[in-house]
């Protein structure tokens, strides 16, 4: 049967080289998929190792699923101090969400606006701090002054307002039409009507998109994790995981033998895999979104 | 609309430019009837050219007035902007400009928060900088930045461009969902994950890779400790968990190709290699060149998250960059010295930004801001 090319108005049998590159996409794509699932699927197979298994972990992986024993994830999931840290990233998360979403909307709505006074200057103001970066330790030396060590916000405040984000987002306003501000300003709609009632619902994508680079960025976070959060109450799920992948010095509030029988590898794996899960719920999500939401703001047409 | 056009006051503009006219040629007249010795119609044409010039000044001063007043109208219209702005600047003012105005310990001899606090300390000039670059570790630190930096863009860069097209490309829709979704993922791990990821890989003890090796009857290494593999695992590890996220812009540049491009291609009968060499390629240069702009702009960031969470000790000499010198510099207290060190930084930054933005607006007609 002859192939049918994808180009739906021509239709031309395949000629050998048109058949050798199909076959090598093919193939760079097999490659690709085996080299992408490799890594996550030992680590998940890991996870699961039975208690008294004996054998290579390259045997591991090809250990049938009715072998497997979820012993790890109990006794995470039974542990407090791993659930306390899971807490604590759940809170940094959300509610650093709702704080840098209540602060990017309006100023990215404020500096699409067309013909405000001043907002040459205002964007000045925003962009001198962003292209001169200091670094860490005045940051440091800020959220020190503040008193918000050893408070959960001094994770999000410093990046509660990416100017990155903010101008995506800029853009993605700029691209709705300004004729809807003026129409909206002469049936005598004020700026913060005209944004909640017509802006906003038309910019459900790029809300979407915006929250969850942010939930990310938010959930992954290490670097002022560590800076900030000295009391081990206080560990979000990264600095945890840190502890039990290097094995040496456990938390606090996980004691030596806190595992129970399962393999501290299992258990070393499964906390991997945990800490992945909500970024994994929340990837259809982005992936719908994102395409929509990023590329209609940096790609510009 | 409408008040926006009266704001401009086009009739006072025009009604001033008739009167400069008016005035010119008043001069012109005069200097001919100087020429002709006519006393009586140069003392006229002197006394007329003085009334246009005070009708001019009040013009100017309604002018000017209303031009204020509009002024004045324009940013109450927009109070509401100004209003949603106020927090937002208010959080600019502390979190971006408080630290700009305590970069200035860089300059000054800065013990800690209590004992002296920013302004406390006496001016010492470049000292922290000279000490920064005059350091034994000053140039490895560079070298070790520039290595991972560039590694990265040479290995990930055609990786990225290739799975693009091969994504474009492929036939099998339910192979290229599948590579597509899961390219994507690891962009969403954090390097914590990554490093356990790359643990159950790796590690001499518990990873695969030695198993494999082991298999072959070679001995255990640990990849993560040895100054050889280092720096390979890293921009590998780099490489596997982003290049599915950069050839996003790629794909999103191919679906914007013309496909009577492509169609006519086939017709002249071009093949598949053919028309990505002659096609895709070309059509995607403007974002090649864009994406990498970009990336000399921010070459000093070798990618702090993943050095800090895969070195150790035994491979400082090979995996320390100026972000991780940095950041282990504020954890012991070197506040002064770690800062010029973040300022040298960013100077370099954004000279390089800004040749980078120059660069893309002359080659591409295309800049980042």
């Amino acid at each position: 049967m002859a192939k049918k090319n994808t180009y739906n108005s021509v239709a031309v049998r395949a000629t050998a080289a048109d058949r050798v590159f199909n076959i090598c996409v093919t193939i760079f794509m097999v490659l690709l998929l085996i080299i992408l699932i490799i890594p996550i699927w030992s680590t998940i197979a890991l996870s699961f190792r039975p208690p008294a298994y004996i054998g290579s972990y390259l045997e591991g992986m090809f250990l049938a699923p009715w072998k497997w024993s979820a012993g790890a994830y109990r006794a995470l999931l039974g542990n407090q101090g791993f659930l306390n840290s899971f807490w604590n990233s759940i809170k940094i998360m959300s509610m650093g969400v709702i704080v840098a979403l209540f602060l990017t909307i309006p100023m990215a709505y404020a500096l699409s606006a067309k013909g405000v006074p001043g907002k040459k200057w205002i964007t000045i103001f925003v962009m001198i701090p962003y292209v001169f970066n200091v670094g860490v330790v005045p940051t440091y030396l800020l959220i020190s002054k503040l008193g918000l060590t050893n408070h959960l916000p001094s994770v999000f405040m410093p990046v509660a307002l990416s100017t990155y984000n903010m101008i995506i987002m800029r853009q993605f306003f700029e691209g709705i039409p300004n004729d809807l501000r003026e129409s909206a300003f002469i049936d005598g709609c004020n700026d913060l009507q005209i944004m909640f009632k017509i802006i906003l619902p038309l910019s459900k994508a790029i809300i979407m998109t915006i929250g969850l680079y942010y939930a990310v960025a938010f959930w992954n976070d290490y670097m002022r994790s560590l800076l900030y959060l000295q009391k081990s109450s206080l560990k979000p799920l990264p600095l945890l995981l840190r502890d039990i992948l290097i094995g040496t010095s456990m938390n606090d509030n996980l004691e030596a033998n806190a595992f129970g029988t399962a393999p501290i590898e299992a258990i070393k794996a499964a906390s991997v895999f945990i800490s992945a899960i909500p970024m994994i719920i929340a990837y259809p999500f982005i992936q719908k979104y994102f395409t929509k939401g990023t590329l209609a703001g940096s790609v510009k047409g | 609309m409408q008040r926006m056009i009266s704001s401009r006051n086009y009739q006072l503009v025009a009604d001033m430019d008739r009167l400069k006219s008016q005035i010119k040629s008043c001069d012109e007249r005069l200097s001919d009837a100087v020429k002709q010795n006519d006393q009586a119609e140069a003392d006229r044409l002197k006394q007329k050219k003085v009334d246009i010039v005070a009708q001019l000044k009040a013009k100017k001063s309604e002018y000017r007035k209303a031009e204020s007043r509009a002024l004045r109208a324009e940013i109450n219209r927009h109070k509401y902007i100004y209003m949603m702005l106020l927090i937002p600047v208010v959080y600019y003012f502390i979190f971006r400009y408080i630290p700009l105005w305590n970069a200035q310990i860089a300059f000054r001899d800065f013990i800690s928060l209590k004992r002296t606090g920013i302004t406390g300390g006496k001016w010492v000039g470049l000292q922290n900088f000279k000490t920064f670059i005059g350091s034994y570790y000053f140039w490895s630190l560079i070298r070790n930045t520039l290595m991972y930096s560039f590694g990265k863009l040479i290995v990930s860069l055609p990786l990225s461009i290739l799975l693009a097209i091969a994504i474009y490309e492929c036939t099998h829709k339910a192979l290229r969902k599948v590579v597509q979704t899961l390219s994507y993922l690891p962009h969403f791990l954090s390097w914590v994950i990554m490093y356990g990821i790359l643990l159950s890989l790796l590690s001499p003890s518990e990873g695969i890779i030695n198993d494999i090796i082991k298999l072959f009857g070679g001995t255990p290494k640990g990849f993560l400790t040895n100054t050889t593999a280092f720096p390979i695992i890293v921009i590998l590890s780099d490489a596997w968990k982003e290049i599915g996220w950069s050839a996003i812009i790629f794909i999103a540049a191919l679906m914007g190709i013309d496909g009577s491009l492509f169609e006519a291609a086939i017709v002249e009968g071009a093949n598949s290699w053919q028309r990505v060499k002659y096609i895709t390629l070309p059509s995607i240069k403007p974002v090649i060149v864009i994406v990498l702009l970009m990336k000399i702009g921010t070459i000093l960031d070798a990618g702090f998250n993943q050095l800090y969470m895969l070195y150790s000790p035994a491979v400082y000499s090979v995996g320390d960059i100026i972000d991780t010198w940095v950041y282990r510099g504020t954890i012991e207290g070197k506040f002064s010295l770690a800062t010029a060190a973040g300022i040298f930084k960013g100077v370099i930054g954004m000279t390089l930004l800004y040749v980078s933005n120059w660069a893309s607006r002359k080659f591409t007609e295309n800049s980042l801001f």
